[in-house]
């Protein structure tokens, strides 16, 4: 009996196994910067050149670093999300714009309902966004108090996600 | 008619011009710079379009990347210098060639656990083969062997 239960256990092992597989998204990369410090950077401002927006700002209360840019398709699709979020005041939300036009961004948030953003770095050359591991826009970033980066989502921001992670998520790390 | 010929040529060529210039070329001044940055932009993986290297792929991302990779073996840093970048932003992933540690343990030697494995199994089963073609018979056997003989060839 044995010799055939053996055979059928490892297949439903495997079967198990290669299942499991098929359920996950390949891209998702985990990000190896989830509980370090936010790398990094100082920007200038999208709407004041003169001005800067730098990982310093990111110290002192909770808050989500939203990476976009005006070419990038999924970015309209979170961004009416982020203007109800923004309205309701749930959360601090930074934004880099990266590898985008200046012009191109500032028209695209005109366009596409307003500025759900305390603060934008321009990332022109995406160098800030390499440091950041970005590979797939729109990226979300939070971070915590301490400037530290707890958690990242790759795509849309949608009620789903915000629900269900990022809300929870938020409401744990501003009680700490 | 020669004239429009050639013109057509000039200007076919003409359109050839920006399809050379998308291919952005890294010009090394020492040949054994240029060996690793060949060999590190094939074992660095493109996060964009996963199963491509650094070397192969067009994405926006590959190209800053593999710019990056030209800026950082000109200053001279060294592989490990490299490969910690790499590492610190997009993490294993990005390498095609997995450190090993606690948590690649299986996938560097459960190959060789296998083959352990198959050894095992298949000297024990060769084992018993064997032992089976050994036993002889015992007297109480042997008897009622040859009943059944017996009876087969009475069938008869």
């Amino acid at each position: 009996m044995a010799r055939y239960l053996i055979p059928l256990v490892l297949f439903i092992i495997l079967a198990i196994f290669l299942g499991i597989g098929l359920t996950r998204d390949p891209k998702l990369v985990p990000s190896p910067l989830i509980g370090k410090p936010a790398p990094a950077f100082n920007l200038p401002r999208l709407h004041k050149p003169d001005e800067k927006f730098s990982s310093q700002m990111l110290k002192g209360k909770v808050s989500m670093l939203n990476v976009w840019a005006s070419w990038c398709a999924a970015c309209r699709v979170e961004h009416p999300f982020l203007m109800y979020l923004a309205g309701r005041d749930a959360v601090t939300i930074y934004g880099l714009n990266y590898k985008d036009e200046r012009n191109d961004a500032k028209r695209w948030l005109v366009q596409y309902g307003g500025n759900p953003y305390t603060s934008i770095g321009y990332d022109h050359d995406g160098r800030v966004g390499m440091d950041w591991g970005v590979y797939g826009v729109p990226e979300t970033f939070v971070i915590d108090k301490q400037g530290i980066i707890r958690y990242k989502h790759v795509g849309a921001v949608t009620e789903d996600v915000w629900q269900k992670t990022l809300l929870p998520l938020i409401n744990k790390l501003k009680a700490e | 008619m020669p004239v429009p010929r050639i013109l057509f040529s000039i200007l076919l060529l003409i359109w050839l011009l920006p399809v050379q210039a998308s291919i952005v070329a890294f010009d090394f001044d020492d040949p054994q710079k240029e060996a690793r940055f060949k060999k590190f932009s094939e074992e660095l993986r493109c996060l964009v379009c996963q199963n491509q290297s650094l070397a192969d792929s067009n994405a926006e991302l590959a190209l800053d990347l593999r710019r990056e990779l030209y800026k950082m073996i000109n200053s001279g840093a060294t592989d490990d210098e490299i490969v910690e970048f790499m590492v610190n932003r997009y993490g294993d992933f990005v390498l095609y060639r997995p450190p090993v540690k606690t948590t690649t343990y299986l996938l560097w030697f459960g190959p060789f656990l296998l083959v352990v494995i198959g050894l095992v199994i298949l000297l024990s089963v060769i084992r018993k083969v064997s032992k089976q073609q050994d036993t002889k018979l015992s007297e109480e056997e042997r008897k009622q062997l040859a009943e059944l003989l017996k009876d087969k060839q009475k069938e008869n």
